[in-house]
């Protein structure tokens, strides 16, 4: 921070952050000792990453879950006329996105955190083909949209598909704990509790060979978040004149995208990763009208 | 120009945030979040 004139490593403080983040949002340890879950009044908040509410200590709501309640509920209530869309949640979204895009994946998300430890045990590694990026989108419009919205049961109500069916963070989170604390639970256990074990063992696998995999090609929140990557206050930036692309920033990336290629991609995370490696300072950000290049490698690039 | 577009989508985000908590959504989602989800946890 001292504007030294030449390149050292910075130390990157934000593994911290995220061990921060997912404490707090989880925070409400007493309720490991009860066997419940919080029930606090400020439960009702969404939470800016996949964070599942029946975590026995989460402390607020996962935005997707909730989003996928008022989805499914919608035709009832349009039914019977109750005025409820869903809008606190996709305004929530729409804000965090037009704020930052997809950054709360990178500093924030518990789930993310977890594949970034378990990526770090030593074995032989896979890249992501970068097609299978595109599913994450799928995965928002059919499990989180449509499936709730028109598979409904005979009242009306449609179920939360990528809940019931996908997320490995809820079977992490709150399957595997409640079901250890619980025992009046334990009975229900059967096919669909399997399946959810099943796909967390086979996606546990996945975060040791790739780099936050779910993220990359499952995860409907960071699609959403991604798609305003290009629009959102904050912002990156790639200085071509000092870009020699030397691919560092590549090979630092925990989501393996060309950032001088397309500095503000929905898949970018916003880890900030490559603005610290980069030592010609080419790579910088942007955020309410302030410019930053990391001091500690703001370095002359070539002539 | 370019750069009012982040702004005018956030404060309509807001706007959209500020109906659903004045239509009592926030009570919606927190008596999803208070309940044990068990489609969440596998066993719905």
């Amino acid at each position: 921070m001292t504007g030294k004139n030449f390149p050292r490593k910075p130390r990157d403080k934000r593994p911290w952050y995220q061990a921060a983040f997912a404490l707090g949002l989880n925070a409400w340890i007493p309720s490991w000792f009860k066997g419940e879950i919080f029930q606090g009044g400020i439960k009702g908040i969404c939470v800016p990453a996949l964070n599942c509410y029946s975590c026995p200590s989460a402390m607020g709501a996962c935005p997707i879950g909730a989003m996928q309640t008022f989805f499914g509920g919608l035709r009832f209530n349009l039914s019977v006329a109750e005025k409820k869309f869903g809008l606190y949640v996709a305004g929530f979204l729409a804000a965090v996105g037009s704020a930052v895009g997809r950054m709360p994946c990178g500093w924030v998300c518990p789930f993310g955190f977890i594949q970034e430890l378990i990526y770090k045990i030593p074995t032989p590694k896979l890249k992501i083909p970068h097609f299978m990026t595109y599913f994450r989108y799928a995965v928002l419009v059919t499990m989180v949209v449509a499936l709730p919205l028109l598979i409904v049961d005979q009242f009306g109500y449609g179920e939360t598909w990528f809940c019931k069916w996908i997320c490995p963070a809820g079977t992490l989170e709150a399957g595997i704990p409640l079901i250890l604390l619980k025992a009046d639970l334990r009975p229900l256990v059967g096919f669909m509790y399997y399946w959810k074990i099943g796909l967390l063992v086979l996606f546990v696998g996945w975060f040791v060979v790739s780099q936050r995999p779910f993220c990359r090609t499952v995860c409907p929140l960071g699609a959403f978040w991604g798609l305003f990557n290009k629009g959102s206050l904050f912002r990156m930036a790639v200085d071509d004149e000092k870009c020699t692309l030397c691919d560092k920033c590549h090979k630092d990336c925990p989501v393996e995208i060309k950032i001088y290629e397309q500095a503000n991609s929905p898949d970018c995370v916003r880890c900030l990763r490559c603005v610290s490696s980069c030592k010609f300072g080419a790579i910088s950000y942007e955020f309410l009208g302030k410019k930053e290049v990391s001091p500690d490698n703001r370095v002359k690039g070539p002539a | 120009m370019k750069r009012r577009l982040p702004w005018v989508l956030l404060a309509v985000s807001l706007g959209v945030m500020a109906v659903g908590l004045l239509l009592g959504e926030y009570r919606t989602v927190l008596e999803k979040a208070i309940t044990v989800c068990l489609d969440c946890i596998g066993i719905g």
